[in-house]
């Protein structure tokens, strides 16, 4: 017994001393599963202790930003691709969702129409689109929502790796991409409900979503989604293949000389990620009640690279750990200065990349190896631009 | 796996015939021939800008030529072949510059250059058998990095850079071996270790070594190719070499 005992406390220090950080990540991801369902449900509404309905959209929020953190971490953070298209990936996953929950409505929609949602009705079409079938199915709409990103990051990839394009092409191929999908999904003629996007959900797999009760359960979905995306990243990064991958980074043709089809091994942690940034989009939109064009903005793509920025790059859980903290700030911030916003996060960045090459989880460590300032650069190019166009739509 | 070693055959272990590279009209290959035997030790000279590292560019599939074949052994067409296709053929290759991965430790630098098939999805599982520890350890120890095992290649010096990547072409066993200046940045005892290795290899494998220190050449070469704008300048043993008139006027004798 004693020695059973012993040898599960050694067990469970050489874990925790493999990978502290991520220990850290996985306790308070058990905690959050423990404390919302308690703090919700069992502590009374009055009080103090209680979480409010909105206190739980956030909590949801948070951590599925931590979750497309954590994708784009791995291909950046690891294999040196920035990617600014993550935003577009994540939005794929979150219109999969939408569609199940639009469908989910049925005949509770404004206009009552048992199959059609009510954009479509608004803009007199007779009968679904062909695409729309099959998202009545919740396990379709799950299915779709991990190989729509799949196939796009596949397709996408596919092209860009093989034909050698990295770095700062890269990462405006990405952006372009995000982009040009923005302005399809705005067209109503896409079948996607144009600018409006999807709203007005009434429940997913029979639970009423205005329901706290099925807010925590979503919430706890999430949590644990994030700590299994958690451990599958850290499988990836300490196998041989993820060793490779960040061998690309140092040096590419060295990698390709040993024999390695490197465009191979960039493109599965790539479609890997896209799926992650998915499923985080998917699990995103039934805790905010909707999904529109704006989920693929280019700034959104290139805030999630200051949330990793700013937690530690090249870390897994620095990166969720960088999403929750900025989001947390984004969330007073807007409230009380929200035209300041996008230049705090631009300041915040720059001084991050200046100042923490490592992020905040490298303020206590080591400072082993920094991260090159030059990957910084197409961050502040497009921030910059946004905020240049963004100035310039106000001047107007 | 650790594949057996082939027994060298008689014939080429290289063959390039007629090869031109041209980069915007100017020509750093210019109907190259050149041929290595089976088991050879190669050195190959020449002023800089001569054509040595655009030689092995071509030969390891990085630079396509305008013109002429290569090809390895008797039956593989090095055109017709990716980077990585020629590695796995049995090519291995050592930058001018030293290239290794620098934020791997020196441990797993070895383990990645391990011969074999080399898939993502094999190497998501891939484990080190105990053989390929042991092979590892030995090149470790051959290399002189036993100490180093843990640390990142990029804190090593210049000189064991060097020998984490020579160390990096051993784990891949290949037949035929391109050393491109190996020496650069050595300091005379790492020079003269190097030598050694180099010749302890010659018995197994062909190896073709450029190098710019005579001293270094005239250590281990048999027979020497002196290149010259992208053309086999002189060709023979290191004695006729020398006082060949051509070559002391283009190189030797600046
Ligand atoms: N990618 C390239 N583009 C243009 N010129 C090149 C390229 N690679 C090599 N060269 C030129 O080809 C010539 C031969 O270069 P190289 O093979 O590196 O010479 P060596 O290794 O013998 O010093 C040089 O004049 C060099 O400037
Ligand atoms: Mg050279």
């Amino acid at each position: 017994m004693l020695t059973r005992v012993v040898r599960v406390g050694r067990r469970l220090w050489t874990a925790w001393d493999a990978d502290r950080g991520g220990t850290v990540l996985l306790v308070l991801l058990a905690g959050v599963a423990i404390a919302v369902p308690a703090l919700n449900q069992l502590a009374p509404a009055s009080s103090a202790l209680h979480l409010s309905t909105y206190s739980l959209s956030l909590i949801g929020k948070y951590l599925c930003y931590a979750m497309l953190a954590l994708a784009l971490d791995l291909v950046w953070g690891y294999g040196g691709i920035l990617s600014l298209g993550h935003a577009a990936f994540f939005a794929l996953g979150g219109y999969a969702m939408g569609m199940y929950l639009m469908r989910q409505i049925g005949s509770r929609g404004v206009y009552g129409d048992p199959i059609l949602p009510d954009f479509m009705v608004f803009l007199n079409w007779q009968k679904l689109p062909w695409f729309w079938v099959g998202f009545n199915h919740f396990w379709f709409a799950l299915l779709v929502i991990a190989a729509l990103p799949a196939l796009l990051a596949l397709l996408f990839g596919w092209f860009a790796f093989r034909s050698r394009v990295t770095g700062v092409y890269f990462s405006i191929m990405t952006q372009a991409l995000s982009y040009a999908l923005m302005l399809a999904f705005f067209r109503n003629d896409m079948g996607f409900g144009g600018n409006n996007g999807f709203t007005d959900f009434k429940d997913i797999l029979g639970f009423d979503l205005h329901e706290d009760g099925t807010r925590v359960m979503l919430v706890v979905v999430t949590a644990a989604a994030l700590a299994a995306s958690y451990l599958a990243c850290r499988a990836i990064v300490g196998s041989r293949a993820g060793r490779l991958f960040r061998a690309i980074r140092d040096a590419e043709s060295r990698a390709r000389f040993l024999g390695y089809r490197v465009e191979s091994y960039k493109l599965w942690v790539f479609v890997f990620s896209a799926v992650l940034a998915g499923i985080a989009g998917a699990l995103y939109v039934p805790q905010v009640g909707i999904i529109n064009p704006g989920e693929f903005a280019p700034i959104n793509s290139i805030e999630a690279v200051i949330w990793v920025a700013v937690g530690g790059r090249g870390t897994l859980f620095g990166a969720a750990a960088g999403a929750v903290l900025v989001n947390y700030a984004k969330t007073y911030f807007t409230g009380a200065l929200p035209e300041l916003w996008l230049y705090a996060l631009g300041a915040l960045f720059v001084l991050v990349t200046l100042f923490l090459p490592r992020g905040l989880v490298g303020l206590g460590a080591s400072r082993r190896r920094a991260v090159q300032a030059g990957a910084a650069a197409p961050v502040i190019w497009a921030l910059g631009s946004h905020v240049g166009v963004s100035l310039g739509s106000k001047l107007k | 796996m650790i594949r057996p070693p082939d027994l060298p055959s008689p014939g080429k272990i290289l063959t390039l015939d007629d090869v031109t590279v041209s980069f915007d009209g100017f020509k750093a290959l210019d109907g190259l021939t050149l041929s290595v035997d089976r088991g050879e030790l190669r050195c190959i000279i020449g002023p800089n800008g001569a054509g040595k590292t655009t030689m092995m560019d071509v030969v390891t599939g990085k630079t396509r030529p305008d013109h002429g074949s290569a090809w390895f052994a008797e039956d593989v067409d090095l055109l017709a072949l990716s980077e990585p296709e020629i590695a796995q053929a049995g090519i291995g290759r050592k930058f001018q510059k030293p290239t290794v991965f620098e934020s791997l430790t020196v441990f797993e630098n070895l383990e990645l250059a391990i011969w074999g098939d080399k898939s993502f999805w094999k190497d998501l599982v891939a484990r080190l058998t105990r053989a390929e520890r042991r092979h590892i350890d030995d090149i470790l120890d051959v290399t002189g990095l036993t100490t180093e095992r843990a640390a990142l290649a990029g804190t090593l010096s210049h000189g064991q850079k060097q020998w984490l990547e020579i160390g990096m072409l051993l784990m891949q066993e290949p037949e035929l071996l391109l050393v491109d200046e190996p020496v650069a940045g050595m300091t005379p005892d790492e020079t003269h270790r190097t030598a050694e290795l180099l010749l302890s290899l010659a018995a197994e494998h062909s190896l073709i070594v450029v190098e710019h220190d005579m001293d270094f050449v005239r250590s281990i070469a048999r027979r020497v190719t002196v290149l010259h704008e992208g053309r086999v300048l002189a060709d023979g043993d290191m004695g006729r070499v020398q006082n060949d008139p051509l070559v002391v006027e283009v190189y030797l004798g600046a």
